[in-house]
């Protein structure tokens, strides 16, 4: 056993250091760009980090970050969900339709939540028990659920003025420039990092998405924690309607549509790499913050808006590439440590 | 001289494995049951306007799926063939605005989605990047890029000739003008795809990349040239969708790379690569086609229509594989070894 054992505790804290100090490169990469993007506009335009400003960088970010996070926890299992766009939205007109009757704004975000965990669970059935792609289902559950949202809504939509004001108030507000909102998301954040950092089941995700056939040979409950991923995601999503509805108080039959894009964008920017086992959820955070700051800062600046979509398309682009050339650059580091190493037992 | 052996072996064993084959053609029979019934049964079906729109309105996605079952069969995938149509048709109109003959301006298109194509198939080939993440992000890009291009303006007045040509049909059938060209392309891939020794490199390829590699097939250079067929085809869907709906906007095709991946796994392409054909790719993207076109005239709403495409997407991967779990795990207890199974997966966990 001893035998067997030794080279792995002595492999594993190497490579662990090595791959941590670059997940946090990864991190503090985006937060370079980010802050000196922030400040290059700040003196562009000096009104631009303003108290309003600020908060509503934060109000912006907050919804992308809910909705990343889940999408997060399911890519790090190397799945990925779909359809979390059209959850939002069904999930945003199921809150706004409740309140509507009178219902209590806080059983109604309860409510999105939780029709956003039952889409979660069908997903998560679909790809855990039925074993097929995670693209393709939740492509499919992207059309279906959009579908039922159109069908149900057809050309109602929801508008502040029908909806509590303590809600909508709820939206907006916050202390000084801090929305309550963006506390909420920060909230979900943390609970979520720390989830998946410390405890067992939340290894038991990265572990899964490095290697779904190790894992399970090593007793990870794969299905279950594919299933709880998708569920956790569709929850989020749900909570992102409901914010969704709080933000912006105007839904109708297209909110949402389009946003899956947007949100892997943020994962894969955030360093969540697609192959799954690896990322952490601050990194999407940030890659979320960092997406929907440039929506601000390029009209801020004076840059037309229809550049928009080709910055965020190449700053995806860049993440991605940088990434893969970080990784091989780490995995040759490692290969030639372990020549190293091996020489050195021989020797 | 092996290379004109393999494919009989090959056949040998697609043909063992029966079930991609039958999934091949329930949906070509699914297609076959559709047609009949929509004729025997829904008004207006039959008539040569509604079967020309039909076609009509199916054409970019029939055109885009012919290489993506090629790209998909290699196990890759892309997602910006959408974004690709949009910014060769709003190129498409800008130029034309800027005063160029349409004669240049369409070889300039075409050029341009092999320089899409080859962006994606480059990221992917020479830096190992997963198709899926590269091509959103291109997906992005070449849509901002066609917006850049455009901007909010839609360019409609393209020499009549042409718009003819998009919209029109050959005199006397209900086919219409663009479905030739398509023909000849859908020919010419399913030559390469099932009777060429690249098309057998793209089953290896897709098969077991790895393996391929070591069979002597040139993985990279055939991906790539596979992405830049993607992105070539793409564009001249972009300029007969401009011409077709007779308007170039940055947003043409919006989505389009949907309804096509929708189409070719509903054909039985798996996306995990090495299987599929190219019939049941072309019998999904008309079922799917002639599905929308029936459920419009019988009066089903556009968003039921989304739920049954979506319906169908999710049958069409579940229905063939829990079907082989079936077969697999009724073969497994009838060998009975399922004593060892569990043994094996509760040894780990005990000894934690």
């Amino acid at each position: 056993m001893t035998t067997t054992m030794e080279p792995v505790r002595v492999a594993v804290p190497a490579s662990r250091g090595l791959l941590d100090r670059v997940l946090k490169m990864r991190e503090l990469a985006i937060l370079a760009v980010l802050v000196l993007m922030l400040a290059a506009t700040q003196i562009d335009n000096s009104a631009f980090l303003s108290q309003q400003g600020i908060k509503d960088l934060l109000l912006n970010a907050t919804i992308l970050v809910l909705v990343a996070v889940g999408e997060a926890m399911v890519v790090i299992t190397r799945n990925v969900d779909l359809s979390v766009g059209s959850v939002l939205g069904i999930t945003a007109f199921a809150a706004g339709d409740f309140l509507q009757g009178g219902g209590n704004p806080l059983l109604a975000v309860v409510l999105a939540v939780a029709l956003g965990a039952g889409f979660g669970l069908l997903n998560g059935l679909l790809v855990s028990i039925g074993q097929v792609p995670a693209l393709v289902v939740t492509l499919g559950t992207l059309y279906i659920i959009r579908g039922i949202d159109s069908i149900w809504i057809g050309s109602r939509e929801i508008t502040a003025g029908v909806l509590p004001t303590g809600f909508i108030d709820f939206g907006h507000n916050g202390l000084s420039a801090l929305p309550y909102l963006a506390v909420l998301a920060a909230a979900v954040l943390v609970a979520v990092a720390y989830f998946l950092r410390n405890y067992r089941s939340g290894r038991e995700f990265y572990a899964l998405g490095s290697s779904p056939e190790a894992a399970g040979l090593a007793g990870v409950p794969v299905r279950r924690r594919i299933l709880a991923a998708y569920i956790a995601c569709g929850a989020l999503a749900g909570l992102a309607g409901a914010l969704y509805l709080a933000r912006f108080g105007n839904v109708d039959s297209g909110t949402g549509s389009g946003y899956e894009l947007t949100v892997v964008s943020a994962v894969v920017v955030g360093g969540v790499a697609f192959t799954g086992g690896s990322g952490s959820v601050y990194g999407v955070a940030l890659g979320a913050l960092l997406l929907t700051s440039i929506n601000s800062v390029l009209p801020s600046i004076g840059v037309s808006s229809v550049w928009v979509q080709a910055i965020d398309g190449i700053l995806l682009l860049v993440a991605i590439a940088v990434d893969r050339i970080l990784a091989l650059r780490v995995a040759g580091i490692l290969r030639k440590r372990a020549a190293e190493t091996r020489s050195a037992r021989h020797g | 001289m092996a290379d004109t052996t393999a494919p009989f072996t090959a056949r040998l064993r697609s043909a063992r494995l029966g079930d991609m084959v039958r999934w091949d053609t329930v949906v070509g029979a699914l297609l076959l049951v559709l047609l009949v019934c929509s004729f025997s049964f829904v008004d207006n079906f039959g008539n040569a306007l509604n079967l020309s729109f039909l076609i009509g309105n199916t054409l970019p996605i029939a055109l885009i799926a012919l290489p993506m079952t090629l790209l998909v069969v290699s196990g890759e995938i892309d997602l910006s063939v959408g974004s690709t149509a949009g910014l060769s048709g709003a190129v498409m109109g800008a130029l034309w605005n800027a005063g160029y003959p349409i004669e240049t301006i369409i070889p300039i298109c075409l050029l341009l989605g092999v320089v899409c194509g080859l962006v994606n198939g480059l990221l992917v080939t020479r830096l190992g990047l997963p198709s899926l993440a590269v091509t959103i992000g291109t997906l992005a890009a070449y849509r901002g890029i066609a917006q850049i291009v455009l901007g909010a303006n839609s360019v409609t007045d393209f020499p009549q000739q042409y718009l003819d040509f998009g919209s029109g049909r050959i005199a006397g059938t209900f086919i219409p003008y663009a479905a030739i060209p398509w023909a000849v392309l859908l020919v010419l891939a399913a030559v390469v795809l099932h009777a060429t020794p690249v098309g057998r490199s793209l089953f290896a390829v897709g098969a077991s990349e790895e393996a391929a590699r070591f069979s002597g097939v040139r993985v990279k250079r055939l991906k790539l040239s596979m992405f830049v067929a993607t992105g070539f085809v793409s564009a001249l869907t972009g300029v007969f969708w401009a011409l077709h709906y007779a308007s170039a906007r940055y947003d043409n095709a919006t989505g389009l790379e949907l309804s096509v991946v929708a189409a070719v796994l509903l054909g039985g392409i798996d996306f995990d690569g090495g299987r599929g054909t190219l019939g049941g790719a072309v019998a999904g993207v008309f079922l799917l086609g002639a599905l929308q076109n029936v459920m419009s005239l019988v009066n089903v709403s556009a968003q039921s229509q989304i739920v049954v495409t979506g319906v169908l997407l999710v049958v069409s991967v579940l229905g063939p594989r829990v079907a082989r779990q079936l077969s697999v795990a009724r073969a497994r207890r009838r060998t009975l070894t399922a004593p060892v199974v569990p043994a094996a997966a509760t040894a780990p966990a005990g000894g934690t």
